[in-house]
């Protein structure tokens, strides 16, 4: 009974989640929000839809790791931006870089649309042209013949 | 349309991250031998030869999977297997080629995983095929099957060897 209450009363718990980011100390605010910013906005490759900052993999703490250290050594958020890319590639971007093999991505939703609009409004178009069409004469004679009968 | 689309992205594996290091030069690095910590290992010591780079660990279980698939491809005496061990402890590693057999010229420890975060190492294991001008030419993530190893990879390296200026 006692072990009872106890698991009972557990079930009413919450523990906070525990956090992923380490302790850094930078040497002004504007380094701690550039490296907020910037782990924001990689991807992090071993589970790929978490970035840099959510992530607990292994990976994600060694390029949190490599971006802290970039910071305090005073690079330039390009030049860690760069530094990522050429290594994993377009892909660790969240924002990917707008060129020739990224254009699908950035052009493909609007030339979809695009089609879209286009079949919606030949659709219409021709929807509008076609007359009613006109009754032929047998057609004719049994709406007359229908109407005029007595009830 | 949208038949199409599931179509392509059920084919498509996001794991599959194009690598920037296509036709690139191979990233430097020096790090000492794993049976030798004395000899250093940098991918020039390789130039002229078409080589491979495994990235492996002990730790890993597809790493032990692809193992007999790397022994069959060094058995084939093409091309020099080198592996990079990461972020590995030595002695397991030691213990781990021992049990399982060696297929690899040498290996590298990459212990902190820096040289890995060099090679836009991920996803253990990797292998990356080198070129005579120490041009990457190809990268497989995960491991390498039987089929693979028969229908790309060796056929690969032998391409690559006849280009031999």
């Amino acid at each position: 009974m006692k072990h009872f209450l106890i698991i009972w009363s557990l079930l009413f718990v919450s523990f906070p989640a525990q956090a992923v980011i380490e302790m850094r100390t930078f040497a002004d605010s504007a380094q701690e929000d550039r490296y907020k910013a910037l782990i924001n906005e990689l991807r992090c490759l071993v589970c790929q839809n978490q970035n840099l900052a959510d992530s607990n993999a292994d990976l994600a703490k060694d390029l949190r790791e490599q971006t802290y250290k970039m910071i305090t050594s005073g690079a330039s958020d390009a030049e860690i931006v760069n530094y990522m890319v050429a290594r994993y590639g377009d892909f660790v971007l969240y924002r990917p870089p707008f060129k020739s093999t990224t254009l699908p991505l950035w052009i493909g939703p609007f030339v979809l649309l695009g089609l879209g609009i286009l079949g919606l409004a030949l659709v219409i178009r021709r929807r509008n042209r076609t007359p009613d069409e006109a009754l032929s004469d047998v057609e004719r004679t049994q709406v007359r013949h229908l109407l005029d009968r007595d009830d | 349309m949208l038949v199409v689309f599931l179509g392509i992205g059920l084919k498509l594996d996001p794991r599959e991250v194009p690598s920037p290091f296509i036709d690139k030069p191979a990233p430097e690095f020096s790090l000492p031998s794993l049976h030798n910590v004395d000899v250093n290992l940098s991918p020039q010591d390789f130039t002229g030869r078409v080589w491979l780079l495994n990235v492996w660990a002990s730790w890993c279980v597809a790493c032990r999977a692809e193992h007999e698939v790397l022994k069959d491809l060094a058995r084939e005496d093409i091309a020099p297997i080198i592996g990079l061990n990461y972020k590995d402890r030595p002695g397991d590693a030691k213990r781990w080629l021992q049990q399982l057999g060696d297929p690899y010229q040498s290996s590298a420890i990459d212990v902190d995983g820096k040289v890995g975060i060099d090679w836009g190492v991920y996803g253990v294991p990797e292998t990356f095929v080198i070129d005579q001008q120490g041009i990457v030419r190809y990268k497989h993530i995960g491991p390498i099957t039987a089929e693979e190893l028969h229908s790309t990879i060796i056929p690969l390296v032998n391409t690559l060897r006849q280009n031999k200026a």
